[in-house]
């Protein structure tokens, strides 16, 4: 029984399964580029743009993606008459920028724990400011980012669900429509949402425990 | 376009603030929740066959990278028609349920990594006494193991009262399900969810900054610079 339940249900889920990737590339995508500027900004020495970004960090790590997510599609409309156009780029833009904010802290802690003899040694070398970031610090810190940016990318695609809230035709949009449809069937649709999520979050935890190697080789300590 | 208007500020303020009840004891009772049930993880991990903690380990695995929206509407749509066990629960109890073994994962991991953290020469001198295996865990190990992990769990505390307007879904009546009430009422989303985004802000951040000094303090005390030498805690798990 749960074999023919596994045949009929899995086409009908995969249907939602482009919109779950995309939305979620497109988050990631967000999420990176928010995290990098962001975290590079806390570390600058102008105050006007180290105060913007610790304000937009706290206000996305201190409140629910959830409601980020109805603000940027119910409210965001209303308060500034900005359409974001459709669904996909509110999901996608809360995702981003809540992920993007988490993901800064990551950036900006990795940077700073580059060893200070490093940055020392570079300045020794008579290299610019910005020459010391791109060749000396950025690529050893960008190493320490990885496994946490692995682990965030598995949180990006838990939070992907959420844009069914929004109407959006993704995995769990087509699982609740088979509910509805199918009563016999009933609640179990959502385990095989979660096999399903599940299938697609395999690969990410598997390239986060290839990152976390990485990230540890050849490293002393 | 509209402009932002106070008065309807004022007018929804009571109205979304009434939910802060429920959203506030939800979280407690999720959070006891998956304190206690962290530890079954914990000692299921330990189990020394082999197969069984690597089955435990997929399972906490799967928990963790499936999303707790989902899991929330497993539990409160299927759970009736699970066979001998099952029945209608409230929403707040399957919210209970769901979001509380979701975080217990997390919360095993914590406890784990405080155990790791135990000297060796514990464990032998618990073994040199001649302690019985319940005495070991409850006047050697867990005393030691669980302080240090204070920060940690409340940092998780913090993640868990930010998802958990996740419930809302199911249908309990925390702050955010009020908001869209009255912005469904009213036609108008705007403050209403403003309000609740300011209402998470102002209950999270100071509680942040409160989990930031206790953890300084503790390192202190127990003079390590990593709590247990685990990874520092990932934050926004869950969601």
């Amino acid at each position: 029984m749960i074999i023919s339940n596994i045949i009929e249900i899995f086409p009908v889920l995969a249907k939602g399964i482009n919109v779950t990737i995309t939305v979620l590339i497109a988050s990631a995508i967000f999420g990176y580029l928010m995290a990098f500027i962001a975290g590079l900004c806390r570390l600058s020495n102008n105050i006007i743009l180290r105060g913007v970004t610790t304000f937009y960090v706290e206000i996305f790590r201190g409140t629910s993606l959830i409601v980020q997510l109805f603000w940027l599609f119910y409210a965001l409309p209303i308060l500034f008459g900005i359409n974001l156009g459709n669904e996909f780029w509110a999901g996608s833009l809360a995702i981003g920028l809540n992920y993007g904010a988490y993901m800064s802290e990551v950036v900006r802690s990795s940077i700073l724990s580059v060893a200070k003899g490093q940055s020392e040694a570079a300045t020794a070398l008579n290299m610019s400011r910005f020459q010391r970031m791109r060749l000396v610090i950025f690529p050893q810190a960008v190493r320490m980012m990885l496994p946490e940016f692995g682990n965030y990318l598995i949180q990006m695609l838990k939070a992907t669900s959420l844009v069914s809230l929004i109407s959006m035709h993704d995995i769990l949009y087509h699982g609740d429509l088979l509910r509805y449809s199918n009563i016999a069937m009933g609640g179990s649709v959502y385990f095989y949402v979660l096999v399903f999520f599940f299938i697609l979050a395999l690969p990410l935890i598997f390239l986060t425990r290839k990152m976390e190697k990485f990230s540890k080789k050849g490293v002393a300590n | 376009m509209k402009k932002w208007s106070w008065d309807t500020f004022f007018d929804a303020f009571p109205m979304v603030v009434q939910g802060l009840g429920i959203t506030a004891g939800l979280t407690v009772a999720c959070f006891l929740f998956a304190l206690i049930f962290g530890f079954f993880w914990t000692f299921m991990q330990r189990i020394p066959i082999k197969s069984v903690s690597w089955l435990i380990r997929w399972i906490m695995e799967f928990i963790r990278s499936t999303p707790p929206l989902v899991q929330l509407f497993f539990i409160y749509y299927a759970f009736p028609s699970v066979p001998v066990i099952g029945m209608t629960l409230s929403p707040f109890t399957c919210a209970i349920l769901g979001l509380g073994i979701h975080f217990s994962t997390y919360i095993g991991e914590v406890y784990r990594s405080g155990i790791d953290g135990i000297d060796e020469g514990q464990w032998e001198a618990a073994k040199a006494l001649n302690f019985s295996t319940r005495k070991k865990w409850s006047t050697i190990i867990l005393p030691q193991a669980i302080p240090p992990t204070i920060p940690m769990l409340g940092n998780y505390l913090i993640i868990m009262f930010k998802e958990i307007p996740l419930a809302s879904t199911i249908g309990v009546v925390g702050i955010l399900q009020l908001a869209k009430n009255y912005g469904a009422q009213h036609f108008n989303y705007l403050e209403p969810l403003t309000i609740v985004a300011l209402l998470f802000l102002v209950l999270s951040y100071p509680s942040a900054i409160l989990i930031g000094k206790l953890e300084k303090k503790m390192n202190r005390r127990f003079d390590k610079k990593e709590p247990s030498g685990s990874k520092p805690i990932p934050e926004g798990k869950g969601a």
